[in-house]
């Protein structure tokens, strides 16, 4: 089967007066149709950018240096200016992390929904409306008639976030890129919105694409998990599999950093030590500086991201390899 | 804290040796003011000096133009003084008023600021109100209009005996308001810090709060300032003068100088509109382009508008 | 937004009030009524006795109670030079400072808005850098020199263009206007460059950085994302969010470009308020001074608000706050 979406190797640099950065370094995955994964990370992994890439909005001075982005069997990369417009918004909406600067303030709500609407189909204003509030009941906004006509900055946070996800949902896409969409939001609004996207994408079969950087969010919502780590997927897999055996030291590091039950009372187990910054990745693994697991080899050689057939995941660790013996 | 500077300047040094625009400026702008300054050496005339004028020289083209002679290498003016020496002496005097109506506001501005951001509620509210209407009515007009009252009420000889205080007062006086909003403004930002609430609660004194604390953080805003607003200044002088509000004749700037060749430029002797009138523009323009730079760089926060 | 208005009219009517002072304290110390209505030729005695009629002699606050009573049913006083009601003076000359300032206002805006957008989408290209390093030249050279510059290349060395005066004026009522012969048209070309010619930069510049700033934000990447056109999202997304600032920052930029009339108006004898206020100088006409104070001052505060309100209108927060 065609998978939805396919990333082949996707290298991201910025071009920077002091040379090029690499910000993503050679991410690849799959989703299939109405599947929902997460992209976990620290801030600075790469996972916004590997996000923006999909839909070429990553802001200046980013480029995509290599790799192919297959949407739905298309190179997006061939695509030209035009085709591009067509599938962003269309086929591939995305909702941002903070509402209260995602819709424009001297828009009224109703003109930011109708806009989208005729920017891919061919319609009059009164179908473009009827439309936009069909969507904003599925994302439970009291009385739309009448939200319809206001701007932004009359709505609350939560609000906003569930206009933008009606936005997202006004063309009916295929993929929905989600790039932090609860964290700017109260911890009890967060559980509604996450609840409202779970249920949208199921309903709708919509693909989904939920960048964070919160292990909890990811495991309430989706399937499959990619963990990022400078710029490279350290592990990915099924979500359920990875939350309760984090195979790769600095997943099982993010998940003892969890506040649980079974943690009660004590302190929380941190990594020691920081992400490294983009400038000064350290050779071999780049995660080896902090890792409790460490060998000589691993300062050295940059892991590769192999299948392990008995864990049903793919991990990038040298102390995994030497583990397995060989025996992927 | 000193280490800080230092690592800053170096850092401005670097990008200040780097810049294909800055570098070029400096050089000019140096050159402006050296020459200016060196004029009673370097000119080859004294143009205040009534004896080596003669009117019969009056509109002498440059030298290199049919009708002109070595003696004037850029031509006379309409009294028959050296162009030359005339320029260079009425620069120096828009230089130093320029220089000293800056130190003026900056002063002025720096002083309510502080007070405005400090002692906050009416006393704040009343300056800044102040400062809006008169933001509001442009630095340039209320310049203009000061210069009217004054000279209305000074009358114009008084006026010119003193042209060059006087105009030091109306510029500092019609240009405050940019200082004082910009210092306020990280008045407030500072106060709410922690070390200025320990300073207080040691008991240090609101005055040397201010002076020792506060204002060393305004510094980066205010020397931004200050370079566009020299400009502004010399340009205010030269409009001033060009509106006879200015340096009288006798004692010419580049603004009075512009002023006077003006109607001459009806006869076809331009020069002595042009070519004070470039080294006004050049003047100005160097300085603009350095404050651009120096905004680039040190990039403060300034009040917008 | 009825609330916001009624607030900024009445702020509005206050600083009104400041200035009339201001203007009644110069007109006070410095003027000489007397003189502007007899002469100098008069006895001392009689000249006293003029002045206690007129209740020169009365307390300050009285004078400027009765001063301001005058300004509001529009006496301002005689002009001591043209032997006439200062303000009719004023009204006469008006027509020649609008029109030009009108003109130039339209060439601002019609030049200074496709520019400044196209600078800050295109900031790389080649124009716009030319753009960007002409105007910090354009805004370097002082208005008076710009209009000597014009007057010197179109007509001293060309003859393309009148140098001086309004050229053929029609009257209609009270407004003598050049705006409807050819002749008068040809009159306006330079001097509308010439004032234009120092904000027609500093609003390049300023409606490239504040578009620049927009093209940042959230909403704007929101707006790519969501597969909107690149037009809508430049002219109604962006451009509406950067008109605010520059609404504000335009209000104040008319108080320079009265400013600049008056040295425009220097230049090119344009008969206009700038020009009249320059000859009240130089004849000490301190009645005209002060009456052309108080004109431009209600301008300026009618201006002001207007544009407040305009601004209120533009932006849907301050919109809502004035209505709760």
């Amino acid at each position: 089967m065609e998978h939805l979406l396919e990333l082949q190797d996707v290298v991201i640099r910025f071009a920077l007066r002091s040379g090029d950065l690499t910000a993503v370094d050679g991410v690849s995955f799959s989703l299939n149709r109405g599947e929902r994964m997460g992209l976990v990370g620290e801030s600075g992994a790469g996972k916004s950018v590997t996000g923006f890439s999909i839909i070429d909005l990553i802001s200046k001075p980013g480029y995509i240096s290599s790799g192919r982005i297959l949407f739905e069997g298309k190179d997006l990369a061939g695509l030209s200016e035009e085709e591009l417009r067509i599938i962003r918004g269309n086929r591939i909406s995305m909702i941002f992390q903070d509402p209260m600067m995602t819709l424009n303030p001297v828009l009224t709500i109703g003109t930011q929904m109708v806009e989208t609407l005729q920017a891919h189909r061919d319609i009059s204003d009164e179908e473009a409306h009827g439309i936009a509030l069909e969507k904003l009941r599925k994302v439970h906004i009291p009385s739309p008639e009448k939200r319809l006509i206001q701007y932004p900055h009359e709505f609350s946070g939560g609000m906003r976030q569930r206009i933008v996800i009606a936005i997202a949902l006004l063309t009916d896409p295929a993929l929905i890129i989600a790039d932090e969409p609860t964290t700017a939001l109260d911890v009890t609004i967060q559980a509604e919105i996450l609840d409202l996207l779970l249920e949208l994408c199921e309903s709708e079969k919509t693909g989904l694409i939920l960048i964070t950087h919160d292990l909890a969010v990811v495991s309430q919502v989706t399937q499959k998990i990619a963990v990022m780590y400078a710029g490279k997927i350290v592990e990915m897999g099924d979500t359920t599999r990875i939350i309760s055996q984090p195979k790769h030291p600095y997943t099982q590091g993010l998940i003892n950093a969890l506040p649980g039950s079974e943690h009660l009372g004590k302190r929380l187990n941190q990594i020691p030590g920081m992400m490294p910054n983009l400038m000064s990745i350290p050779p071999g693994c780049s995660f080896h500086p902090r890792c409790p697991l460490r060998v000589a080899v691993c300062a050295q050689q940059i892991p590769e991201l192999l299948y392990y057939e008995k864990f049903s995941r793919e991990v990038a660790c040298h102390v995994m390899e030497q583990l397995s013996g060989g025996d992927l | 804290m000193g280490r800080l500077r230092r690592i800053r300047e170096s850092y401005m040094l670097y990008s200040f040796l780097r810049d294909p625009v800055a570098m070029p400026c400096f050089i000019i702008l140096c050159l402006l003011i050296l020459v200016s300054f060196l004029s009673p050496v370097l000119a080859p005339y004294n143009p205040y000096e009534g004896a080596s004028i003669n009117v019969l020289n009056a509109e002498t083209p440059p030298m290199w133009m049919s009708g002109g002679t070595p003696d004037f290498i850029l031509g006379t003016d309409s009294q028959g003084r050296d162009l030359l020496s005339t320029l260079l002496y009425g620069m120096r005097i828009s230089i130093i008023i320029g220089c000293c109506a800056v130190v003026m506001q900056a002063f002025l501005g720096v002083i309510i600021g502080l007070l405005s951001g400090y002692i906050g509620g009416r006393v704040d509210s009343f300056l800044m109100r102040l400062a809006d209407v008169q933001l509001s009515f442009s630095t340039m007009m209320v310049a203009i209009f000061l210069g009217a009252i004054f000279q209305a009420a000074f009358g114009v000889s008084m006026y010119e005996e003193f042209a060059v205080p006087l105009l030091v007062l109306v510029i500092g006086l019609a240009e405050w308001p940019q200082y004082a909003r910009t210092v306020r403004a990280s008045v407030l930002a500072e106060k709410e810090k922690e070390y200025i609430e320990a300073a207080r609660v040691i008991g240090l004194n609101a005055y040397r709060i201010m002076w020792r604390h506060i204002l060393p953080n305004t510094l980066s805003p205010v020397l931004v300032i200050s370079t566009v607003q020299v400009a502004n200044a010399i340009m205010s002088e030269a409009a001033l003068s060009f509106l006879g509000l200015g340096m009288p004749v006798t004692r010419p700037s580049l603004g009075s100088l512009i002023n006077s060749g003006f109607e001459f430029i009806f006869s076809g002797s331009w020069w002595i509109t042009l070519f004070p009138g470039v080294f006004l523009i050049v003047l100005i323009l160097v300085i603009n382009l350095l404050g651009d730079w120096l905004r680039d760089v040190l990039n403060p926060k300034l009040y917008k508008g | 937004m009825f609330a916001f208005t009624v607030r900024r009219i009445a702020q509005g009517i206050f600083v009104m009030l400041v200035i009339s002072f201001l203007c009644f304290t110069i007109q006070h110390q410095i003027g000489d009524p007397v003189r502007d209505i007899v002469g100098i030729s008069v006895s001392t005695a009689e000249r006293e006795a003029l002045r206690d009629k007129m209740g020169l002699n009365d307390p300050f606050l009285t004078q400027y109670v009765r001063f301001l009573g005058k300004a509001v049913h529009g006496d301002v006083g005689m002009s001591f030079f043209f032997k006439k009601p200062a303000l009719s003076v004023i009204l006469a000359k008006a027509p020649a400072t609008l029109e030009l300032v009108f003109i130039s206002s339209i060439i601002i805006i019609f030049v200074s808005i496709p520019l400044g957008i196209y600078c800050a989408i295109n900031p790389r290209k080649i124009l716009s850098r030319i753009i960007m390093g002409l105007s910090i030249v354009g805004v370097s050279i002082p208005v008076f020199l710009t209009a000597i510059i014009l007057i010197y290349i179109f007509s001293v060395e060309l003859h393309w263009l009148p140098s001086y005066g309004r050229g053929q004026l029609v009257q209609i009522g009270p407004w003598r206007t050049g705006l409807l012969t050819l002749d008068g048209w040809k009159h306006l070309i330079l001097p509308s460059i010439a004032l234009s010619s120092i904000m027609l930069p500093l609003f390049i510049r300023l409606i490239r950085s504040q578009m620049m700033e927009v093209l940042e934000t959230d909403y704007i990447k929101f707006a790519w994302a969501k597969g909107l056109h690149r037009k809508r999202i430049w002219f109604v997304h962006a451009f509406k969010n950067t008109l605010l600032p520059v609404i504000t920052v335009g209000g104040v930029q008319l108080g320079t470009m009265i400013a600049f009339t008056i040295l425009t108006e220097t230049v090119f004898q344009w008969q206009g308020l700038g020009f009249l206020f320059i000859e009240a100088v130089e004849r000490a006409d301190t009645t005209l001074l002060v009456a052309y104070l108080m004109v431009v001052g209600v301008i300026f505060v009618v201006v002001n608000t207007l544009v407040d309100i305009v601004y209120g209108l533009v932006n849907p927060m301050v919109r809502i706050q004035g209505s709760k």
